[in-house]
């Protein structure tokens, strides 16, 4: 190849790879165009404030009733409850094999916990239909198995492994130096980790915990499957419910394309779209230090 | 009061208990599994189609499309993975463009994947007209595992010194000589394990392609990639709740089945990182 023909095939490598690149930004404004253009419908039919926070889901009924409130309430509770569960433990975790597990523990721990993130959501819904909902029903003497209960238990197995392997990266980022004064000052481990580690690496904590919450929100089959499936608006935890994504998983096959309720669809997942955008848009915030391919590789 | 060593002592057990609890789980997963459903692992039930509407026969089909979904997400999702994180870690300097990327990518990684499964609906099975099929439901699960593939591409580029770099170009090599001699070969085990860790998510996925790839009956075998596929994953969703009479080991089988070539694919990865991990200590 001549020296100059040698240089424009640079440049076309350069531009294709540019090009590839854009690609990611053009399936972001892809997906929001759709969303959009097959759901806006609907809002002629109900207005957005009421399709929010309307408190009756009857898509079938005539009139049809598109209020998302129950399926918003849904997975919020089913999220929360897992929350509470898989935050508090996965940090827990996260300090025990990096602070105090010895090398051979850690790898294998790590291992397991991988294996355990790679086992498919509709695994776990069935697990938890089959295995862990009728545990659940006899250990708390509880009316119906499916609830919103057991499917925060099942959705805080599944966030675990987020949730660990970011505190863990959170912690080992802590300087070595931090612990090695803090011990040297008579300090115990513990204190040390209590007092030192776990403070300096609190944004990485918190933004952990987010992603581990925003693994929880978007998920759909297993809570399609364990949650019990009612669309009313649950008043205590251990009552049935239907959360956003396992509505739109539930109800696309019964839908006429381009129909009120295959709109509907679409607007639900608007608004899932606009929620995991404010928890991306928080996690960012107090993230800013973690770079972004560590929470791309996460998710 | 209690002394601060029994404190100690104290809080890293709890933490260690929390840990066991946690590794129980899975263990007990795996094992219920098998127990359950190895009476269903025959050579029939997986070589064989379904009959009578899921009830009999095995669940060959449903591998097959599995297995072609996974490949198609490949074929999707490999280019497009690696070449951008090559434009973002070998050519770019800080730009508004890059930026955009990077927020891109973050933000795709974090859209849940029933949207992905909207979407594909409404941009390759209805706007496109490729209907319910194989391509749509690789493109499909390809657009949703390649936040991950462009994130560990990325950080395998950056693994590599910068020395081969300058090495390279100082003997005169061009920036794309350097690139496909030098710089992809050091990264291509780091790259390698994290594309199967992100096909074997995508393997595993329901919701995408429920609207876009897969049927819950279909005997016969996809001929072209345009037609209909049945998929592990949506297969055991429905024997699980949608289809009566379905005995209760075929669910179990399938699940054993499914978990097999997903942790398969993970195991794989894992393995080729620990050996690289070992080498580069040596």
């Amino acid at each position: 190849m001549s020296k100059k023909l040698n240089r424009y095939y640079e440049k076309g490598i350069r531009y294709l790879l540019a090009f590839t690149a854009g690609t990611s930004i053009m399936i972001l404004f892809l997906i929001f165009f759709f969303l959009f253009r097959e759901g806006a419908g609907v809002f002629s039919y109900v207005n957005p404030i009421d399709f929010i926070l309307g408190k009756e889901w009857s898509p079938v009924s005539e009139p049809p009733v598109f209020g998302a409130l129950p399926l918003i309430a849904g997975s919020l509770v089913v999220t929360f409850g897992a929350g509470i569960i898989a935050i508090p433990v996965g940090i827990g975790i996260a300090v025990f094999l990096a602070e105090m597990a010895p090398r051979s523990v850690r790898e294998v721990s790590k291992a397991i916990i991988e294996l355990l993130a790679g086992v498919p959501s509709v695994v776990y819904g069935f697990i938890g239909l089959t295995v862990m909902a009728p545990m659940i029903k006899d250990l708390f003497n509880l009316p119906s198995a499916l609830s919103a209960f057991t499917a925060s238990i099942v959705l805080a197995v599944m966030a675990l492994p987020t949730v660990v392997s970011i505190s863990e990266d959170a912690l080992n980022a802590v300087p070595r130096d931090f612990r090695e004064a803090s011990l040297a000052l008579g300090a115990t481990k513990w204190e040390t980790t209590l007092r030192v580690v776990l403070p300096s690496a609190r944004s990485g904590l918190i933004a952990a915990s987010m992603l581990g919450l925003g693994r929880a929100i978007g998920e759909t089959m297993a809570v399609l499957m364990v949650a019990g499936n009612a669309t009313l608006i649950p008043h205590s935890i251990f009552d049935p419910v239907r959360t956003i994504t396992a509505d739109i998983a539930a109800e696309m096959g019964e839908t006429v394309q381009g129909g009120l309720h295959y709109q509907a669809l679409f607007g639900l997942g608007m608004v899932l779209f606009t929620i995991t955008f404010i928890i991306n848009l928080i996690t960012d915030l107090v993230f800013a230090k973690t770079s972004s391919i560590k929470r791309g590789a996460s998710l | 009061m209690i002394s601060r060593r029994v404190k100690e002592r104290i809080g890293f057990g709890s933490l260690a208990f929390c840990t066991i609890l946690a590794i129980i789980p899975l263990i007990g997963i795996i094992g219920f599994l098998v127990w359950k459903g190895a009476p269903a692992l025959t050579w029939e039930f997986l070589t064989q189609p379904p009959r009578k509407f899921l009830t009999e026969g095995g669940i060959f089909p449903a591998i097959v499309g599995t297995l072609g979904l996974t490949l198609g997400t490949i074929v999707v999702a490999l280019p497009l993975g690696i070449g951008t994180a090559i434009y973002l870690v070998e050519y770019s300097k800080k730009s508004l463009f890059t930026t955009m990327v990077r927020i891109a990518i973050v933000n795709l990684a974090g859209v849940p994947s029933v949207v992905y499964g909207l979407f594909g609906m409404g941009l390759f099975v209805l706007t496109l007209n490729l209907g319910r099929s194989l391509v749509a439901g690789a493109l499909t699960l390809g657009f949703l595992t390649l936040p991950v593939i462009i994130s560990t591409a990325e950080e395998a580029l950056l693994a590599v010194p910068d020395d081969y770099r300058n090495a390279s170009l100082a003997l005169g090599a061009t920036r794309w000589q350097t690139i496909r001699r030098v710089i992809l070969p050091a990264a291509f085990p780091s790259i390698l394990t994290g594309t199967i860790l992100g096909i074997g998510r995508a393997a595993g996925e329901t919701a995408p392609i429920m609207f876009t790839a897969a049927a819950i009956y279909i005997p016969s075998l996809p001929r072209t990639v345009f037609d209909q596929v049945m998929a592990l994953p949506y297969h055991l969703y429905a024997v699980a709740t949608q289809i009566p009479n379905v005995p209760e080991h075929k669910a179990f089988g399938s699940a054993i089945v499914l978990v097999a070539i997903v942790s398969g694919l993970n195991l794989i990865a894992v393995i080729i990182r620990t050996k690289m991990r070992l080498k580069n200590m040596r």
